[in-house]
C-alpha cells in the first residue's frame, strides 16, 4: 500500500514535471504570431530531447542508489573486525561438555558471560597444542594475565537489561535458541560493527532486510517481543527490559 | 540537446526513488535512533561478578565498618558492615559517598616538589631522597628538636610511625589536630587521677542528659548514636538537650533546654549543688568510690550555685534546674555527656568536669548505661627507638607546647618562627585550626613543609614537598575506636581497589624516609613494609583484625571502680571567657556543625555538599542564623547581605531568620569556604569560620577551648 503509494506519487510528479515543461514552453511562445507555428513545433521537438534526459537520469539514478542501497551500502555500513584469536568451540564443548562449564550462573544467579581468562588457566596454564591462537592466547594473555578483550557478537546495549537466569533456569530455555550453533563452530567469524551504533551485526541479522529464517538469526527488540507474545501472550511492558 | 533542471530533477528523483526501494533509509532509519541512546560518550558501568570487601571508614573518628559492593573488581557501592559492632549496618551520607573521594578532582596524582609558587612532579624515589637528607641536614646541625609532626588521629600505628620518627630524629614535637577525646582524657587525670578516654554506654542509658552535643548531627561515631537515638522511644530512654539554638537534636529531645551561651557548665554546676544539698547522689558511690574535696565543693556549690544563682546565669528558671536535677539523678541508668557539635574540636575542661560531676554523683562510672572510663589505646607494641648522641641530646628539649595543644604548637610556632621542619599526615590545619590565617601564616614560615595528604587542601598547597597518600579505601590502617564510644572496638581498613594515583600508604613512606636515613633513624624501623609493621606491632590483636576486620577489646563495662577527686570543680575554675568586647561588638557568634558537611580536615563530597539546604548555603554564600529580633535591632531582614565582624576577621555573609535560636546570638556552620582551585564543588563555597574565631587557650587544660567569639553584623 505504501509503496504504491510511494511510486504513484513520484511518476505523478514526473509526468507533471514535463507537463509543465510544455506548458512553459508554450506560454514563453505566445507572443509569437501564428504563422511561426511551424518554427514553434520544432522547438517543441527540441523539448522533448530534454524529457527524455530527465527519464533517462531518473533511471540511471534509480538504478546506481538502487544497487548501492542494496549491494554497497551494507559493506559500508559495517566495519569488519577479526577477533583477537581464533576460538574453537566445538573442541571445547567436546572436552569440556555443555555451555555452561564455560558460560555458567555465578552463585547468586547472575551470569557470568564470557570467561575469565583466570578459568582458562586450569588448562592453559602452559601451552596447550601447537595451533598458533594457543600461542598467542598463552603468550599476551595467560602470561601477562590480562583479559582477551573478544567481541561479542550477542551483545546488547547498556539500556537494555536481560536476565539469563530468567531465560534459561526458569523457563528451561536452551541457548540455541538465541545463539545458533556457535557451540558447532571451528573457528570465531569476522565480527561486524556497525559504524553509526556500534552494534554486532548478528543483532539486526545478517540480512540487511532483516529477514530471519531462525529464531537466532535476529536479536532485535521485535525478536524478544515475538518470542514472548508466544510463550507468554504478552510482548511485555517497556520496564522489563529498559529499566 | 541539453541537460537542463527537469534532467535534475530526473537525477534527484530517481537517486530518491532508488534509496527509497533500498533497505538503506529504513535501517539508517533504525540506527540512528538507537544511535542517539547511545551516546558512545556516555560512560557505560563494566559489568561482571558483584562481590563485597570489608573495610573501615576513617572519614571521620566513628570508624563504622563499610561492606563494598564491587562489579568486576571496581568499587561501586559503599554500604555499611551489618555485623561490624560500631554501626551495625549504618552508615552516613559521608561514608556512603566514600567513593567520591577516589576521584577528588583536587587527589595529588604524583610526588610534588615546590619550585616557587608552582609545584613540579618528581618521582617517589627523588621526593623520598629530598625529605630524608633535608631532614638529616637539621638533625646534623644539631635542631632535630625543631621537627614536628602532625596527624589527623592521634591513635593507630600509621600516626605510632610518625610519632616513632619524629622521636627517633629527637624531637618531642608529635601533635594531632585535638578533638573532645583530648578534653575527657585530661578530666579523667584531673577528676579520677586515671589516664584513659571517657565512653558513653548511649544504647543502654535511659536518661541522656546532651550539654549541646550534636547527637544526630555527627557527635562522636556518628552512625553508632543515631542507632542509640533511634531506639530511644522504644527503649523508653529521655533524651535532655541544653544548647542555646535549636539544633536537630535540640527538636529531636524530649526537652529543650536552651541555656544561655557557654553556661552549660553553670547549669550543670547547679544540678550537681541540687542533687548534693538533698542527698541525692549515689551513697553506694559516696562511701566506696569519693575522694577529695567532697566538702570543699559543697560547700563552693552551695555558696555559688543555688538555682537561683544559676538561673539569673544561665537564662533557665530554678524550678526548671531543681526539677532536672532530681529527673537525671533518680533515672535507672542516667549519662551527662558533653562536646559541643560533633565534638571535633576540644572545649572547656571547666564544662567537661561539670557535666561528669553529674555522672559521678550518679554513681554511673563503669555501669550498664553510663560512663564508661577505659585505658588507653595500647595494643600496639612498639620495639624501643634507637637515638644515637645527637637524637638523645636533642630529646631531652621539651615539646613547643608541653600540654601537647596542636593550637598552642602552631601558636608558638607562629610567634617565634622556630621549626625547622613540619611533617604533616591527613590533617589540614590551616582550615581546621581556629584564626586559620595565622596557622597558615606560621605554616608559611616553617622552611620545609612535608605534606602527606591525599588532597590539594590549604595546608598541603603550602608544602614543600607532597607525598601524595592513598585514600581510606587504597590503604591498610588500624582504626582504634574513640570518640565518646563505651565498647571498644579496633577495625583495621583494608584496600578495595588498587591505588587509583601513584600514591602510597604513609605508613610506607615514613618507612621508606626512617630506611634512607639510616643510622640509628633507620634502625629504629626494622619492618620491610607498613603491613609488616602492622603486623608486629599489634601483637595479640592481628589474627582478629586480619580474620574478621576488626578485634572487639571490650564490651562490658570495665570492672574498676575509680574514686572521684572533687578538687578541680571545688575550686571553681573560671569560666572559658569569648574573645572581644561586648561595647565593640554586641553580639555572639558561636560555631554550629551540620551534619552534611566535613569539619574536620577532609572537605565534603560533591555529593555531600548537594544536600546541604539553602538556608545554609545558597550558590557560594553562607547564611547565618539569627532571632528576628537580633535582625531587626540590626536592621536586617531574610536574605539581606550582611558583613560579619569579630576581633579576628570579617566576612560576607547572608541572613537567615531563625526563631529557634535566642536573639543576641548569631550561628554560623563549620566546615564552609575551602580554598582549594581544583575541587570546584568546595572552593570559594562560604566561609570558613576559622578565619573569625581565633583559640582560647584554657589554662586548665592547655587546649584551645574557644565556644564562640564576640561580633557585629550590619548590612553590606
Amino acid at each position: 500500500m505504501f509503496w504504491g503509494s510511494m511510486s504513484n506519487c513520484i511518476i505523478n510528479i514526473l509526468i507533471d514535471g514535463v507537463f509543465m515543461s510544455e506548458l512553459e514552453e508554450k506560454t514563453e511562445n505566445g507572443s509569437v504570431g501564428a504563422v511561426e507555428e511551424g518554427a514553434s513545433g520544432e522547438q517543441k521537438a527540441g523539448g522533448d530531447s530534454g524529457v527524455g534526459y530527465g527519464v533517462l537520469f531518473f533511471i540511471g539514478a534509480f538504478v546506481v542508489c538502487f544497487l548501492s542501497g542494496w549491494l554497497l551500502f551494507p559493506n559500508l555500513l559495517y566495519s569488519k573486525k577479526e577477533q583477537p584469536f581464533n576460538f574453537n568451540h566445538a573442541l571445547h564443548v567436546e572436552e569440556m561438555g555443555g555451555c555452561d562449564s564455560c558460560h555458567f550462573f555465578r552463585e547468586d544467579g547472575s551470569f557470568s558471560g564470557m570467561p575469565k581468562t583466570a578459568s582458562c588457566l586450569e588448562c592453559h596454564e602452559e601451552l596447550l597444542g601447537e595451533t598458533e591462537d594457543e600461542a598467542i592466547f598463552v603468550a599476551e594473555y595467560v602470561e601477562k594475565e590480562k583479559e582477551v578483550p573478544w567481541l561479542i557478537y550477542s551483545e546488547q546495549p547498556d539500556c537494555v537489561f536481560f536476565s539469563h537466569a530468567a531465560h534459561v533456569v526458569k523457563a528451561g530455555m536452551d541457548c540455541r535458541s538465541c545463539h545458533g550453533d556457535i557451540g558447532e563452530s571451528t573457528t570465531t567469524k569476522t565480527y561486524e560493527e556497525n559504524r553509526i551504533t556500534g552494534y554486532s551485526r548478528d543483532i539486526w541479522g545478517k540480512s540487511i532486510w532483516g529477514i530471519k529464517k531462525n529464531s537466532w538469526d535476529r536479536m532485535k527488540m521485535d525478536d524478544c517481543a515475538e518470542c514472548h507474545q508466544e510463550e507468554t501472550g504478552s510482548k511485555g511492558a517497556c520496564f522489563q527490559c529498559h529499566k | 540537446m541539453k541537460i537542463d533542471r527537469r534532467s535534475f530533477l530526473g537525477l534527484g528523483l530517481g537517486a530518491a526513488a532508488g534509496v527509497a526501494v533500498s533497505p538503506a533509509t529504513w535501517k539508517l532509519m533504525d540506527d540512528s535512533s538507537i544511535w542517539t541512546q547511545n551516546w558512545s560518550w556516555t560512560p557505560v558501568p563494566r559489568d561482571g561478578e558483584v562481590t563485597f570487601d570489608n573495610t573501615v571508614c576513617s572519614l571521620c573518628p566513628g570508624n563504622c565498618g563499610l561492606s563494598v559492593r564491587k562489579i568486576d573488581g571496581r568499587p561501586v557501592k559503599i554500604e555499611g558492615r551489618a555485623d561490624y559492632p560500631v554501626n551495625t549496618g549504618g552508615v552516613c551520607l559521608h561514608g556512603v559517598s566514600g567513593l567520591q573521594y577516589l576521584y577528588d578532582p583536587s587527589r595529588i596524582k604524583t610526588p610534588l616538589k615546590r619550585t616557587g609558587d608552582t609545584f613540579e612532579a618528581i618521582s617517589w624515589d627523588d621526593a623520598l631522597e629530598l625529605v630524608a637528607t633535608k631532614l638529616a641536614e637539621i638533625k646534623d646541625a644539631g635542631k632535630a628538636d625543631r621537627i614536628a609532626c602532625v596527624t589527623n588521629h592521634g591513635v593507630g600505628t600509621i600516626p605510632g610511625l610518625f610519632g616513632r620518627f619524629v622521636k627517633a630524629l629527637g624531637s618531642n614535637n608529635v601533635y594531632a589536630m585535638d578533638t573532645m577525646d583530648k578534653t575527657w582524657e585530661k578530666t579523667l587525670e584531673k577528676m579520677h587521677g586515671v589516664h584513659g578516654t571517657l565512653g558513653f554506654d548511649l544504647e543502654n542509658s535511659d536518661f541522656v542528659l546532651s550539654f549541646g552535643t550534636g547527637l544526630i548531627e555527627g557527635w562522636g561515631s556518628p552512625v553508632s548514636n543515631f542507632k542509640a537515638n533511634s531506639s530511644r522511644k522504644e527503649r523508653g530512654a529521655t533524651l535532655v538537650q541544653v544548647e542555646p539554638r535549636l539544633s536537630n537534636t535540640a527538636a529531636n529531645a524530649d526537652t529543650w533546654i536552651a541555656a544561655k551561651p557557654n553556661t552549660e557548665a553553670d547549669l550543670a554546676l547547679g544540678m550537681a549543688n541540687v542533687i548534693i544539698s538533698n542527698n541525692l547522689y549515689n551513697t553506694g558511690y559516696y562511701v566506696s568510690g569519693f575522694g577529695p574535696g567532697f566538702d570543699e565543693l559543697t560547700a563552693m556549690l552551695k555558696e555559688n550555685y543555688s538555682p537561683e544563682a544559676v538561673a539569673q546565669t544561665t537564662g533557665i528558671k530554678a524550678a526548671v534546674i531543681v526539677d532536672l536535677a532530681k529527673r537525671f539523678v533518680k533515672a535507672g541508668a542516667p549519662v551527662a555527656i558533653a562536646g559541643k557539635g560533633k565534638g571535633a574540636t576540644p572545649g572547656s575542661m571547666r564544662e567537661f568536669a561539670a557535666v561528669h560531676l553529674l555522672n559521678c554523683l550518679a554513681g554511673n562510672i563503669n555501669t550498664k548505661g553510663g560512663a564508661w572510663i577505659l585505658s588507653p589505646q595500647d595494643y600496639d607494641q612498639w620495639p624501643a627507638v634507637e637515638m644515637d648522641d645527637a637524637a638523645s641530646e636533642a630529646i631531652e628539649k621539651p615539646a613547643m607546647d608541653p600540654a601537647g595543644s596542636v593550637a598552642g604548637f602552631f601558636a608558638k610556632a607562629g610567634a617565634d618562627k622556630s621549626v625547622e621542619a613540619l611533617l604533616i599526615s591527613d590533617a589540614n590545619p590551616c582550615f581546621a585550626l581556629a584564626d586559620a590565617q595565622a596557622v597558615t601564616k606560621a605554616v608559611q614560615d616553617i622552611p620545609f613543609v612535608v605534606s602527606f595528604s591525599s588532597f590539594m587542601d590549604e595546608t598541603t598547597q603550602l608544602a614543600d614537598v607532597v607525598l601524595p597518600s592513598h585514600t581510606f579505601l587504597e590503604r591498610t590502617e588500624d582504626l582504634p575506636s574513640g570518640a565518646g564510644m563505651a565498647r571498644r572496638v579496633t577495625g583495621l581498613a583494608k584496600p578495595v581497589i588498587d591505588p587509583v594515583f601513584n600514591t602510597k600508604n604513609p605508613g610506607d613512606a615514613i618507612l621508606a624516609i626512617a630506611k634512607a636515613m639510616e643510622g640509628t633513624v633507620g634502625d629504629s624501623f626494622p619492618w620491610e613494609s607498613y603491613e609488616e609493621c602492622l603486623e608486629a606491632v599489634t601483637g595479640d590483636l592481628w589474627s582478629d583484625l586480619s580474620d574478621q576486620g576488626y578485634a572487639a577489646v571490650q564490651e562490658t563495662p570495665p570492672a574498676t571502680r575509680p574514686s572521684v577527686d572533687f578538687t578541680f570543680v571545688a575550686q571553681n575554675p573560671a569560666p572559658i571567657a569569648a574573645e572581644g568586647t561586648e561595647a565593640d561588638f554586641a553580639l555572639i557568634l558561636v560555631p554550629l556543625d551540620n551534619v552534611r558537611i566535613a569539619a574536620g580536615s577532609i572537605a565534603s563530597s560533591p555529593f555531600a555538599v548537594k544536600t546541604v539546604a539553602d538556608t545554609v548555603l545558597l550558590g557560594k554564600d553562607v547564611l547565618v542564623e539569627m532571632n528576628p529580633e537580633t535582625a531587626k535591632a540590626n536592621k536586617l531582614s531574610q536574605g539581606d547581605l550582611a558583613v560579619i565582624e569579630t576581633p579576628r576577621g570579617k566576612a560576607t555573609v547572608k541572613v537567615n531568620l531563625f526563631e529557634g535560636i535566642m536573639p543576641g546570638v548569631v550561628a554560623m556552620v563549620k566546615g564552609l569556604g575551602h580554598a582549594m582551585d581544583e575541587n570546584r564543588y568546595v572552593n570559594g563555597k562560604g566561609v570558613n569560620i576559622n578565619e573569625l574565631m581565633g583559640p582560647v587557650m584554657d589554662a586548665d587544660s592547655g587546649l584551645d577551648a574557644v565556644w564562640g567569639i564576640r561580633a557585629k553584623i550590619s548590612k553590606a
